[in-house]
């Protein structure tokens, strides 16, 4: 079984992101870019499922521009066996990312499709949804626990009401949440062995993906701004300004 | 003319009072008629709920015995279905709207907006990125249906006292059987909900074990208060996963939340951005946490939260 992963590079998530002061977008120059921690969990899920000998072939795909050939280098260090790089300009929307990945799964056939549940920086949490529904296949979201045996997995989703399992015929997009797994560490030997696999590049125009993107963003502003209250000294001082705000 | 769909969501036949936000935040489109849809396999009971929210104009019901979960991709074509004759379709940025929304707006063959915190205009709308470091300014283009999720914690629940029309809706679409639902494990308890409660009390990693939480349950007893947790107290088994408060969790706006060993990451502290107060209880002075904080106490939580108690 060959599993497709989508692995978008994102800014750091320890990075505190800063608006431009003109508006027009966030600061990213110079800034740490990593894998989005969601789809180095969708990656770990599939070397266990591979470890297992459930599968068979890791996949690693990502959207974005030319220079994140170093990013792909990272998945096949954690261990992915083949790469590839639909080269795009810019960033892509959901839909845009959703229908090129359908390529992708027309092209490649997998059995299974792990992504995030969401990339931590436009946080839009649709493009797994968008590519289930576009191929017609089922979808397991916010996974939390993945079992896959013969033609089936049984998903259990981490959902507001608490845990929900779904069982679901394979092939299906299944979205990783935080819990699913602890992405294992990457290790020197395997950076060296990661420059020798291959990483197939496809510039996003021999997609013929339908086009562009639909949502048109505008000005970009920082979050008002929560202003530091007072530090009490006691329970007593607490509970005090707690009743006069009527509180407690 | 502006009409909008919103997809209520249930569970166990009570309306989500998510669903009363979604209302509030369509009719902060100027001149929108608003209607709700309830796709279940009774649907009865909670369209009768959802005809009584204020502003809604009517509500159309669905019944199938498929819908007796909500399976995303079981619900998805209905949704798309019933969207003709809509300019907007609406669901809450729940889990439940976040797996379902996308769908629809794939079957219709637009994006989405998720996480709608503001409306500028039947078209244009704020929502956060970056955790909620940036909000941004987003236009959908007219002329297509716009679907959205609603960040409930920006908008408040519209009230009852409405009596829509409650129309029976035969959809026409094929349904997979792809997918089945085989169970949902709840966490049960008669506290009051984390996302709708007004007052919530917090644990962090601090808090150090299952049973340490017991002073955070305790303390929400007292208060009538719902019970949150950091991800790491999740993640440490202390508590289950339902309860996680911020970026991936839950996000909220009670009026009062209180944070106790909580050390406040942003991916933390989005999640509890438009709450009224906070109160940070920490031994580190200079946790992140009480950068925001209202109020901060520095101390032991283990010493501080049986006194603060007993002084409530
Ligand atoms: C993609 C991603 C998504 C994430 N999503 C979320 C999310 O949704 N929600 C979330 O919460 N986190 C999330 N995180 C994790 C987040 O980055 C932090 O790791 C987490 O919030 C830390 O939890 P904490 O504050 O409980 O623990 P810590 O950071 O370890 O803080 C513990 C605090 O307790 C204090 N303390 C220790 N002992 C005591 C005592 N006896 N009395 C009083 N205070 C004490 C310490 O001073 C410290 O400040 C996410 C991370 C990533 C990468
Ligand atoms: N440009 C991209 N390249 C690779 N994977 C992507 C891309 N965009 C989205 N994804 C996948 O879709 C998930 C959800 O992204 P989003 O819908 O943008 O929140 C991510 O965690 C990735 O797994």
């Amino acid at each position: 079984m060959k599993i497709l992963v989508g692995y978008k590079r994102v800014v750091d998530y320890n990075v505190r992101i800063q608006v431009k002061p003109d508006g027009s977008g966030v600061v990213t120059d110079g800034v740490k870019l990593s894998p989005n921690p969601f789809d180095d969990i969708a990656l770990e899920e599939a070397l266990r499922l591979r470890d297992k000998g459930i599968a068979t072939e890791v996949v690693v795909a990502t959207i974005a521009p030319a220079d994140a050939q170093p990013h792909l280098r990272n998945g096949l260090a954690m261990g992915a066996n083949r790469a590839i790089h639909v080269v795009a300009d810019g960033p892509v929307q959901p839909l845009t990312a959703a229908r090129a990945l359908l390529k992708l799964v027309e092209k490649e056939q997998p059995q299974l499709v792990l992504l995030g549940k969401q990339a931590i920086d436009d946080d839009a949490n649709q493009t797994g949804q968008m590519l289930a529904t576009l191929w017609g296949r089922p979808q397991a979201t916010f996974a939390s626990k993945l079992e896959v045996a013969g033609d089936k997995a049984t998903v259990t989703r981490e959902v507001d009401a608490g845990l929900e399992t779904l069982e679901v015929d394979l092939p299906a997009v299944v979205t990783t949440d935080l819990r699913l797994n602890e992405p294992r560490f990457i290790k020197l030997p395997d950076i060296m062995k990661a420059k020798s696999k291959p990483l197939e590049t496809i510039p996003f125009a021999d997609l013929a993906v339908e086009s562009g993107d639909h949502l048109t963003t505008g000005r970009h502003a920082p979050p008002p701004k929560r202003s530091k209250g007072v530090m009490v000294k006691d329970v007593a001082e607490l509970v005090s300004a707690l009743r006069a705000k009527g509180l407690v | 003319m502006t009409k909008i769909l919103i997809v209520a969501e249930h569970l166990d036949g009570k309306l989500n009072s998510a669903t009363a936000r979604c209302v509030a935040c369509a009719q902060a489109i100027a001149g929108a008629e608003i209607h709700v849809a309830v796709l279940a396999d009774a649907p009865d009971a909670v369209a009768a709920q959802a005809a009584q929210l204020a502003g809604v104009a009517k509500v159309l019901s669905v019944a199938n015995p498929a819908n007796a979960h909500p399976i995303a991709q079981v619900l998805a074509p209905q949704v798309a279905k019933l969207a003709a004759g809509y300019t907007h379709v609406f669901g809450p940025s729940t889990t439940f709207g976040k797996d379902l929304m996308p769908c629809v707006a794939a079957l219709l063959g637009v994006a989405q907006v998720s996480d709608v915190m503001a409306v500028d205009g039947a078209y244009a709308f704020k929502r956060p990125i970056y955790a909620g470091n940036a909000i941004v300014d987003v236009t959908a283009p007219e002329g297509q249906t716009v679907v959205a999720t609603v960040r409930t914690a920006s908008w408040p629940a519209v009230g009852t006292g409405g009596s829509a029309a409650v129309e029976a809706a035969s959809v026409d679409a094929a349904l997979p059987t792809h997918t089945r639902f085989v169970g949902l494990q709840q966490g049960k308890s008669d506290r009051p909900d984390l996302q709708s409660a007004p007052k919530v009390v917090s644990g962090g990693r601090a808090v150090g074990s299952a049973e340490g939480f017991k002073v955070i349950y305790s303390l929400a007893d007292k208060l009538g208060a719902a019970v949150g947790a950091s991800r790491a107290a999740v993640d440490a088994g202390y508590v289950p996963n339902e309860l996680q408060v911020g970026q991936t969790g839950k996000i909220i706006a009670p009026e009062l939340y209180i944070a106790v060993g909580i050390s406040g990451a942003i991916q933390h502290l989005t999640g509890i951005k438009d709450a009224g107060t906070i109160v940070a209880i920490n031994k580190d002075p200079e946790a992140p946490i009480f950068e925001i904080a209202d109020f901060g106490l520095v101390g032991d939580l283990f010493t501080l939260l049986p006194d603060l108690e007993a002084a409530l």
